[in-house]
């Protein structure tokens, strides 16, 4: 069940707009569909569309270096229950949004544990920085490492 | 009340430099308008007919002074000395300009309000019973649960681009005065031997599509409660209707998975999510709870009511209601003068209710989702000085729950969405039932009018609902009977072809007089329609 026919591949390598707060070195190779991955054995980068149930992967997330999860439209939110979700099952790979991300998604889509962001448009470097400084608290536990405000409150 | 600490103040401080920001890039056309509609949408921006408009939150319905006069302060600087308040216990302005808005916002931020998620496809403002804290029958104050959830859901990064609005209501009381069960998801705070717990009713909602929640789970323990939000919330992130817009709210989804599939998935999440330790300690809702502690009573506030003044007399009967202290009612400031605007408001009659809620009430109001105002701590001693306050400012009609306390949408006046006017139709029928003297034989009469199929005015729930068509460029107006919002809910039905704008004015006198007719002593007019139904009435209007 996804919205439009996804892409044989997803991008993989870096398409020059690339965001990333890893250390590691990128994966090379492109990403697959989730039924293509579950299919086969030896991809390590799946690309996870708004449909697509992200849970699929959780008995294979050893073997996955990248997780792409695509945004067709930003205002499509399933993306970030799909990261979280793959998050909290332990996955500790790359997890990158692609597509239509903007700025003012940005603090959010980390927030769900994406620690990579390949944006279609190419994002104003002030913008992003601007974006990911904007919140000094949270208010909730994510599948980031931030400390809730109640936690604070009763540390 | 609560009071927001500096966590509470960074939070709302960072919204406002946001917004700011994303104002200037739109400005400066770094953002598209379809790009920026959603950030200002989640900052209770609407663009609407004539101006944009601001809807502010007033959380749980609850202001001091301070924070009512700001309001007032904002409608006359940047506003044309008025504000709407709504079925949501908010407030709304109607002639906002965009490059104001920012600088609103930052206002709000100086009196701990916001306008965060008061629009847009996110957990919305939540909402409850306007008599909190005051009702002689609720189990526990509901509004710290209302607070846990509003700091849980500000901001919430999984939760910020839902299929469609989302909304939710907090009640303690087995009467229902929040219309919880016509919410995205109501919770009623319960005890059970002994310990308190929340029930969870999902998927009700107006709309085009009315639907009654049903009970998912009948006790969530409350320290519990907010992971069992988030579980809902997330099987409805995932799998709620993105095809189309009007398919979208979870009510669609409820329904269309049966409640017993929605309800299991919902607890195969929180059986995952209990391990994610994401559940605020008990220890936060009683640091909530401290603030919302009783005021200081007086333990030997008398209860007699001097009722020489007929006027007076008639207000306390009609506009105060039961409270649990003695000596204490709770008076309803009605915003329903005969010929007004359903629950608009001047800059001067917000700073006078400010004024008097600070000398009668321990300086607290309520908004009700009815859209008047709650005065919630009152001594019956004090009632006649503030009546004769609130008469002289036209604050002082008696009509609490009465065919003339009608529920509006802002209509075709200003909504862009409307298809017909509901505040002309509002007018009329008060001035209808004013003049012919029937408002106060006709007793509890609940009229709900709205200007479009999107419900706003609640006509669904109303024992007399109108709604507002456009029949071939002519405004049409459909009568429906037998809704109600409250413990005793239940949709209303429509009772056929529509009428026009004085038409339906008649038509409501017409289902009034069958009401007169057949009623039983101690009969309301929805309680007649139950056991009479539609038939008689039909034949009155059509026949």
């Amino acid at each position: 069940m996804t919205d439009q026919t996804p892409p044989a591949e997803g991008r993989g390598p870096d398409t020059g707009r690339l965001i990333r707060y890893r250390d590691d070195e990128p994966v090379d190779h492109g990403a697959v569909t989730v039924d293509a991955f579950l299919d086969q054995s030896n991809a390590s980068a799946v690309r996870v569309e708004p449909g697509d149930d992200a849970r699929e992967l959780i008995p294979h997330l050893e073997r996955l270096a990248l997780v792409e999860v695509n945004f067709p439209a930003f205002g499509d939110g399933r993306g970030y229950s799909s990261a979280r979700i793959l998050r909290e099952a332990g996955y500790a790979g790359e997890l990158r949004a692609v597509g239509d991300v903007l700025v003012d998604q940005l603090a959010y889509m980390r927030r769900c544990g994406f620690d990579a962001f390949d944006p279609d448009e190419h994002l104003d470097e002030h913008d992003v920085e601007a974006a990911f400084a904007r919140w000094p608290e949270v208010y909730q536990p994510a599948a980031d490492a931030r400390t809730p405000i109640w936690a604070k409150r009763h540390g | 009340m609560y009071k927001y600490d500096s966590y509470d103040q960074a939070m709302v401080d960072a919204r406002v430099e946001e917004f700011r920001d994303q104002a200037r890039r739109r400005l400066e056309g770094k953002l598209t308008e379809d790009q920026f509609k959603p950030l200002r949408l989640m900052n209770g921006l609407y663009l609407q007919l004539h101006a944009y408009m601001l809807r502010v939150a007033v959380p749980y319905g609850t202001l001091d002074s301070r924070q009512m006069h700001a309001l007032a302060d904002i409608a006359d600087k940047y506003d044309r000395g008025y504000g709407h308040f709504t079925t949501r216990q908010n407030i709304q302005y109607n002639w906002i300009k965009l490059e104001d808005a920012a600088d609103i916002l930052a206002d709000l931020s100086k009196v701990e309000m916001h306008a965060i998620q008061t629009s847009g496809n996110c957990i919305r403002n939540i909402s409850s019973d306007h008599f909190a804290g005051a009702a002689a029958d609720e189990v526990v104050d509901p509004r710290p649960y209302a607070e846990l959830l509003r700091q849980w859901s500000s901001f919430h990064p999984e939760f910020s681009y839902l299929p469609r609005k989302f909304k939710i209501a907090v009640i303690a009381s087995e009467q229902d005065r929040a219309a919880m069960r016509l919410h995205d998801i109501g919770i009623n705070i319960v005890q059970r031997n002994g310990e308190l717990g929340a029930a969870f009713y999902v998927g009700g909602g107006m709309g085009r599509t009315p639907m009654i929640a049903p009970c998912i789970n009948a006790f969530v323990p409350l320290d519990q409660f907010v992971t069992y939000a988030e579980a809902c919330l997330r099987v409805y992130n995932r799998y709620g209707r993105r095809d189309n817009k009007y398919k979208a709210r979870i009510k669609i989804l409820v329904r269309e998975l049966g409640a017993e599939e929605y309800t299991r998935q919902v607890e195969e999440e929180f059986a995952l999510l209990l391990d994610q330790a994401i559940e605020p300690p008990l220890a936060e809702l009683e640091r909530i709870k401290g603030f919302f502690a009783d005021p200081d009573f007086d333990r030997d506030a008398g209860d007699d009511i001097d009722r020489s003044d007929p006027d007076f007399a008639l207000w306390v009967d009609r506009n105060t209601v039961a409270h649990k202290q003695a000596g204490y009612v709770s008076a309803v400031i009605s915003l329903k003068p005969v010929g007004g605007i359903p629950g608009d408001a001047t800059a001067g009659q917000m700073r006078l209710m400010a004024d008097l809620a600070k000398r009668h009430s321990f300086d607290e109001l309520r908004v009700m989702h009815t859209q008047n105002i709650v005065l919630p701590h009152v001594r019956k001693a004090d009632l006649h000085t503030l009546w004769s306050a609130l008469d002289d400012a036209g604050l002082g009609s008696p009509n609490l729950d009465t065919v003339e306390d009608i529920i509006a949408c802002p209509g075709l006046d200003y909504c862009s969405l409307a298809n017909a006017r509901s505040i002309p139709v509002a007018q009329k029928i008060s001035e209808r039932f004013a003049k012919t003297g029937k408002t106060g034989t006709l007793g509890q009469l609940k009229l709900k009018i709205s200007g479009c199929i999107n419900a706003c005015g609640h006509h669904h729930a109303g024992h007399i609902g109108i709604l507002g068509v456009d029949r071939k460029g002519v405004e049409n107006y459909q009568l429906s009977l037998g809704g109600s919002e409250a413990e005793d809910v239940s949709l209303a039905k429509i009772t056929g072809p529509g009428f026009s704008e004085d038409g339906i004015v008649d038509a409501v006198e017409t289902v009034t007089g069958v009401y007169e007719r057949e009623r039983t002593d101690g009969e309301r007019f929805l309680d007649t329609y139950r056991r009479i139904g539609m038939a008689p009435f039909k034949e009155a209007l059509y026949d």
